[in-house]
């Protein structure tokens, strides 16, 4: 804990009063913020060696391509990728899921396959596949969840047949705050010949990630939500699958040969990025991974966890708050959707932030998990490693005030 | 500071629409109808009106779901252009809107909104302005609509 509290001076941000009260960042699920040395490493990299990459025989042009390509072998040992050109930098997670949709899904997905994804997929792991689905007249299943909020395996040993192509999952979910089992998923699909997509956004940034022993065949997540720029992105593929799939864009950088009618592409990772890439971004998130490293992934995982642990048993105590997920801390991640009584989560959120708490209050990008849990939206507070447990009793104070101000559980409505 | 702030938004009339909202529910016939959602939040208002002759709003009712505020407003709004003419709801509705963003209007453009005026005190809660205005769109989108058919 002590290590972690600590971390707090490497984020000026979070030193900041808002509406009169000290900052608790809480909504580190949809993006968190950037230590010192991060952005100090952007800043060299814009004031010493840029240059665009990988075409330039000048000095510069050669260190940018050195720094690009430094920065792709830390993210392949960050996740073990067994290769660097598994490794392919994208905008975003969502980019990395359209490109297999676009690419893998295109050339594989035919009529009357299926694609199996699950009822608590954020949009951006529902979206591609189900307009794929619907181009290609396959159809899309959805695996639903316990009562507890886990994924239901029974039902994903039932859904995954001889007729699924794709399966499609979150590694960790952004609203239920659960783990699905990639690897058990891995090796359901495998055995019908399907491929694994994880989805693993809200997993990277919090928990050691090893894409060998998953053995997931696509594997996707977002730089931002583990304290890169915005803007860069990973896909592992896995180097077999990756050739054989077609380009996802056209350009520059891309291409073997280019002639007037008939051009060939270049090797991967480089067939699939098209034009000039976010170059920044990919040292910067290289920068943010050294600053985990230096943490230990088992280490932020742990201190997440002991955030958790304060939290659930907490809100627990208040009979009008509804926690979504598991209960059990054990099987939470630091992601805690929950609902105050009848109020609606965006005067909750007003309410927090007014004591200077920053959640994040929607539908948080899965609107048919809403559907499902019966609720328009919900709020959410989110974990990382610069919160505290001081952090977590100011946000059960903070809804406890919020009961008393919106006079919940009382019976009369204020 | 803290939540003694929230009384600025929250006001007891506010509070008050939003537990026991006006003409909530369904016409039978409407001459306009809009359905209209906040997709950032998922709030949704379903606006129903009934003009007579004199282009004079003899009913409106609206459904939906959403915040506090958003009920409120839609409440609220309601209650202030029912028995008004189409042209002063729709001078009211941009009243309303351009309140919200801080511009400023004569005092007899404010008395025109009725309760409603105090929900621009919403301008100091900037995220959440358009859970104020959902329900005064709704109703110059649903106007407006008709006459571009006309």
């Amino acid at each position: 804990m002590e290590t972690f509290s600590k971390l707090r001076a490497d984020f000026p941000i979070l030193d900041q009063e808002v509406n009169g009260e000290p900052l608790v960042y809480l909504d580190n699920a949809a993006t968190a913020q950037r230590p010192t040395p991060v952005l100090k490493q952007l800043m060299h990299f814009y004031q010493t060696d840029n240059a665009n990459v990988h075409r330039g025989v000048h000095t510069l042009a050669e260190r940018a391509t050195a720094d690009y390509e430094a920065a792709r072998r830390t993210v392949q040992a960050f996740i073990n990728a067994a290769k660097p050109e598994e490794v392919v930098f994208t905008k975003g997670c969502t980019d990395a899921l359209n490109l297999v949709a676009a690419t893998y899904g295109e050339a594989n997905i035919e009529a009357g396959d299926e694609i199996v994804i699950s009822i608590a997929e954020h949009h951006s792991n529902l979206i591609p596949w189900q307009q794929l689905a619907k181009k290609k007249g396959a159809t899309l299943k959805y695996i639903g969840l316990t009562d507890e909020g886990e994924l239901d395996m029974a039902q994903a040993r039932e859904l995954i047949t001889d007729k699924t192509k794709l399966v499609a999952i979150a590694h960790a979910t952004n609203v239920l705050g659960t783990v699905n089992p990639i690897k058990e998923l891995a090796e359901l699909a495998h055995a019908h010949g399907a491929v694994l997509v994880a989805d693993g956004a809200q997993a990277v940034p919090h928990m050691p990630v090893d894409v060998q022993d998953l053995d997931a065949d696509f594997y996707a997540f977002s730089g931002h939500k583990l304290m890169a720029p915005t803007g860069i992105g990973v896909l592992y593929g896995k180097a077999a699958l990756l050739e054989a799939m077609p380009p996802y864009q056209y350009g520059g950088e891309m291409i073997g040969e280019v002639h007037r009618q008939e051009s060939t592409w270049a090797p991967i990772p480089y067939k699939f990025e098209a034009g000039t890439q976010n170059i920044a971004g990919a040292v910067g998130l290289a920068a943010a991974i050294d600053y985990l490293n230096q943490l230990g992934m088992e280490q932020v995982a742990a201190h997440e966890q002991k955030l958790v642990d304060r939290l659930l048993p907490q809100l627990a105590q208040i009979p009008e708050v509804t926690v979504y997920g598991p209960h059990d801390p054990a099987k939470h991640t630091g992601v805690v959707a929950f609902n105050l009584g009848h109020l609606h989560p965006h005067d909750l959120a007003t309410a927090l932030d007014m004591e200077g708490i920053a959640v994040r209050a929607g539908h948080h990008c899965a609107q048919p998990l809403m559907e499902e849990l019966g609720v328009p939206a919900t709020a959410r507070a989110s974990f990382y490693i610069y919160n505290s447990l001081a952090d977590v009793d100011r946000l059960v104070a903070a809804i406890k005030k919020a009961k008393e101000f919106f006079r919940i559980g009382t019976g009369e409505t204020k | 500071m803290g939540l003694e702030k929230l009384n600025n938004l929250y006001r007891e009339v506010i509070l008050d629409h939003a537990a026991n909202p006006h003409n909530k529910g369904k016409l039978a016939a409407a001459t306009h109808q809009i359905i209209l959602n906040n997709p950032t939040c998922g709030d949704v208002i379903n606006l129903q009106i009934n003009l007579d002759d004199q282009e004079r709003i003899k009913e409106v009712a609206f459904t939906g779901e959403g915040c506090t505020i958003s009920q409120a407003s839609a409440s609220m709004m309601t209650a202030a252009v029912k028995g008004k003419k189409k042209e002063e709801a729709l001078k009211m509705a941009k009243t309303f809107s351009d309140m919200a963003i801080g511009k400023d209007h004569p005092q007899a453009d404010l008395d025109a909104l009725g309760d409603a005026q105090v929900l621009t005190s919403i301008m100091e809660f900037p995220a959440r302005i358009k859970c104020a205005t959902l329900a005064w769109w709704a109703l110059q989108r649903a106007l407006l609509q008709e006459s571009d058919e006309d």
